[in-house]
């Protein structure tokens, strides 16, 4: 027991969490308590004394699957599932896949599971199909995903939803809004019956290649870390529900930070408090100093290749708005249009960004990025209302199509404002090669920085604020 | 305090009707069973403080609290001297000898007691509540080291002073700040999310004295509906209480569309949430 957690607690590391020694011997301790065959009592056992962090609690699960659900899938619940588990378990690929194997008598009996909420069949009914369907070859190397695919397609949930919940409204008038309630119950349990699938097919992964291995493909970066320009739509789905926290959290850093002390002396309030210990000013007591506020704007391309990391500054910029004396936001394709209106207090961040996306004049000729129209127009437009004040942050790849750069009016339009900023979603070896023009835009700028994963941006946003003025580090 | 099972803890727990899952009952175990404290996060209205009051009464211990704030310091969470009780001493008899009015000024007459302090002195065990603890600065966490690994304030002029009983200790964060490291380290972690409808349903039963079951389980499916919602701010557990207590109060039997439509400001605090709310669910006409 004691070797298998020592491995658990590597593969923690390994994927990126950070266990210390003191937690690393708490989680034993606490382990000598508990009934280690109750695999929820170990597991939320382990979670409780390794895991300190939501963000890591993805991590910690697939590792714990790994390692703790191979030994034996929790079998003797039913003789219809015992029977043919022995066997199938090595070598499921070889059987042929139709013969003496009835899908409708499968969806019937997975159908009858989710119906009854009946959890021990559903796991027996996954178990079946994983069986029959997912074409498990031992020492083939290919990922779990895989056999996740192929499962599904020839288990088709969406008909086995609709067709639940056809049962469930039963015969009887149902209101669309009770509809729509009993829609979410049922896709719940199909989500219940696709994790049990996937778990299974992991534990089988497992038992052909061993923990190890199997924990190593399964590895993903932390949500931070993830690259924004290839984040899967379920790295997206993380990101989202990642970026509150992490601008809350930078929100009350920058908060904090505020609070000291360095304004200058406040004579009226010192001279009052020395009453109290009869005029000595043995207290003394400081005017808050005013606090740096940035005027900022934002100059974001919103192209196709763009939009996911434009819309991730846009949303920790405007989060971090009372940081600034002043925010606009800009978007751009081959031409530029204001879109602040459109991020007013209050408003619903989604809905906003559907309104640049819809709303908003970016598209002047045909749709692809085009830098240099797009750096004059704003220029044009709103470069004499750009102050000493202003920083302007551009966020972009400069990947221009193989247009004039242009990159002149990059430089007046850096004379005017305070600093040039740009954030770049590409690795920095990836800059001027192909149409990337940065180095031509970088000579304008004050700084060019490398964001890659929200880390880097909320990195960023933190420097920005800084007082000691223009975002340090300069990348090129 | 020992529980003989995480099973125990739950039947416990549920007997003064605050309903646990497996994951907060067999954190509740472990803590009881390492002495170890408790660092409970999660969203707004989950229940996080209620836990701490619930492990009171279950185990009848007394439940001091220590409200965190910004600013907050070791003359409002450990111990302070009486100075003008002190002063007073000093005064009574200005004649005696220094040496002996020093030793007696800073004897434990004169020390205030403070949330922290009072928990580890007091003589039967208590619950000690740590709230919203990611609202003191990142400094003054330091404060709290020495009593949640070792049990014990050291004061300069005093010494140590060393719990007789060991308190129950619960944290409570909301997450708007990385704890430091050291905090965690000498914690349990024990996340609470919103519960499932069967579970939210169960405590909309032991909370709300009347309810029916077919419409708290419809007031837990709505409440799932909305936090799925891309919102500011979800429903909390409290909230959907409220909301059931007021469609009690309205004797309203059945939801649908138009009464949600009109009850939605209890659930949701935000403009634009409700708005949004409403065009999603609420629109679709009532039966």
């Amino acid at each position: 027991m004691l070797g298998v957690i020592t491995g658990f607690i590597d593969e923690l590391r390994e994927a990126g969490v950070p266990v210390s020694m003191v937690e690393a011997i708490d989680s034993m301790r606490a382990v000598e308590t508990i009934d280690v065959a109750d695999r929820i009592a170990l597991r939320e056992t382990l979670r409780a004394t390794l895991v300190k962090n939501l963000r890591h609690e993805h991590a910690f699960d697939t590792a714990f699957d790994v390692y703790f659900s191979m030994v034996p899938s929790p079998a003797p619940e039913s003789p219809t599932g015992g029977e043919e588990d022995g066997e199938t378990q090595l070598t499921p690929g070889q059987r042929p896949e139709s013969q003496a194997f009835d899908l409708d008598a499968l969806l019937d009996q997975l159908f009858r599971a989710l119906a009854d909420l009946d959890d021990a069949a559903l796991r027996r009914g996954a178990r079946t199909a994983v069986d029959q369907l997912a074409g498990m070859e031992p020492g083939r190397p290919v990922g779990g995903t895989y056999y996740l695919y192929r499962t599904l397609r020839r288990l088709d949930l969406a008909e086995l939803e609709e067709r639940l919940l056809q049962a469930l409204i039963g015969d009887g008038e149902m209101s669309d809004f009770d509809q729509r309630l009993l829609r979410e119950e049922v896709q719940s349990r199909i989500e219940q019956l696709r994790e049990e699938i996937q778990e299974e097919i992991r534990r089988r992964l497992v038992a052909d290649r061993g923990r190890d291995a199997v924990a190593r493909t399964l590895r993903r970066p932390l949500i931070e870390d993830v690259d924004l320009m290839h984040a899967t739509a379920e790295n997206l789905k993380d990101m989202d529900a990642a970026i509150g926290p992490l601008t809350r959290k930078l929100a009350a850093r920058l908060a904090r930070r505020r609070k000291k002390r360095t304004g200058r002396l406040d004579f009226r309030r010192t001279v009052r408090r020395s009453l109290g210990t009869g005029g000595v000013p043995v207290d003394p007591q400081f005017r808050h100093p005013r606090p740096h506020r940035p005027e900022v704007w934002l100059l974001c391309d919103v192209s196709g290749s763009m939009a996911t990391f434009s819309r991730f500054t846009l949303q920790f910029t405007h989060a971090m708005s009372t940081h600034f004396s002043k925010l606009r936001s800009f978007a751009f394709v081959d031409t530029v249009d204001e879109v602040t209106d459109f991020f007013g207090p209050g408003v619903d961040f989604g809905s906003a960004l559907q309104r640049v996306a819809t709303e908003a004049e970016v598209v002047w000729l045909d749709g692809h990025s085009d830098y240099g129209n797009s750096l004059e127009t704003f220029l044009r437009r709103y470069g004499p209302q750009l102050t000493p004040r202003t920083t302007v942050i551009v966020t972009g790849d400069a990947r221009n199509n193989y247009r004039p750069p242009r990159d002149q009016v990059l430089a007046d339009v850096a004379r005017s404002a305070r600093a040039v900023v740009w954030l770049n979603p590409e690795p920095n070896t990836y800059w001027d090669t192909g149409d990337s023009m940065m180095s031509h835009y970088a000579r304008h700028c004050s700084s060019v920085h490398e964001v890659r994963t929200l880390r880097q941006l909320e990195q960023f946003v933190e420097e920005l604020t800084l007082p000691t003025g223009r975002p340090v580090q300069n990348v090129l | 305090m020992d529980f003989a099972s995480p099973r125990a803890v739950s039947e416990a727990l549920t007997s003064v009707d605050y309903l646990p899952n497996d994951r907060i009952a067999q954190v509740v175990f472990l803590a009881a069973r390492l002495d170890k404290p408790i660092l409970v996060e999660g969203p707004a209205g989950v229940g996080k403080t209620e836990l701490a009051k619930a492990l009171a009464k279950v185990t009848g211990r007394e439940l001091i609290r220590l409200q965190c704030y910004e600013g907050l310091d070791e003359a409002k969470a450990l111990y302070e001297w009486n100075y003008k009780k002190q002063l007073l001493r000093i005064q009574a008899d200005a004649d005696h000898d220094w040496e002996d009015i020093e030793q007696d000024i800073f004897s434990e007459d004169f020390l205030l007691t403070r949330p922290l302090l009072a928990a580890i002195r007091s003589a039967d065990p208590v619950v000690l509540l740590i709230d919203e603890v990611d609202r003191v600065e990142v400094e003054t966490e330091a404060l709290l080291l020495e009593i949640l690994s070792d049990f014990q304030v050291s004061i300069p002029e005093l010494g140590t002073i060393e719990a007789s009983t060991q308190p129950l200790v619960v944290l409570t964060s909301n997450n708007t700040r990385e704890l430091s490291e050291a905090l965690k380290r000498r914690c349990l972690f024990l996340h609470i999310d919103y519960p499932d409808p069967a579970r939210e349903q169960l405590i909309l039963n032991a909370r709300v004295p009347g309810l029916s079951e077919h419409l708290a389980a419809q007031v837990a499916n709505v409440a799932r509906s909305i936090r799925n919602l891309d919102l500011k701010k979800a429903p909390s557990v409290s909230e959907t209480i409220d909301w059931a207590r007021t469609l009690l109060a309205l004797s309203i039997e059945e939801v649908d569309g138009a009464v949600l439509g009109d009850t939605l400001h209890v659930l949701l605090k935000y403009q634009s949430d409700i708005e949004k709310a409403a065009k999603e669910l609420a629109s679709s006409p009532g039966s």
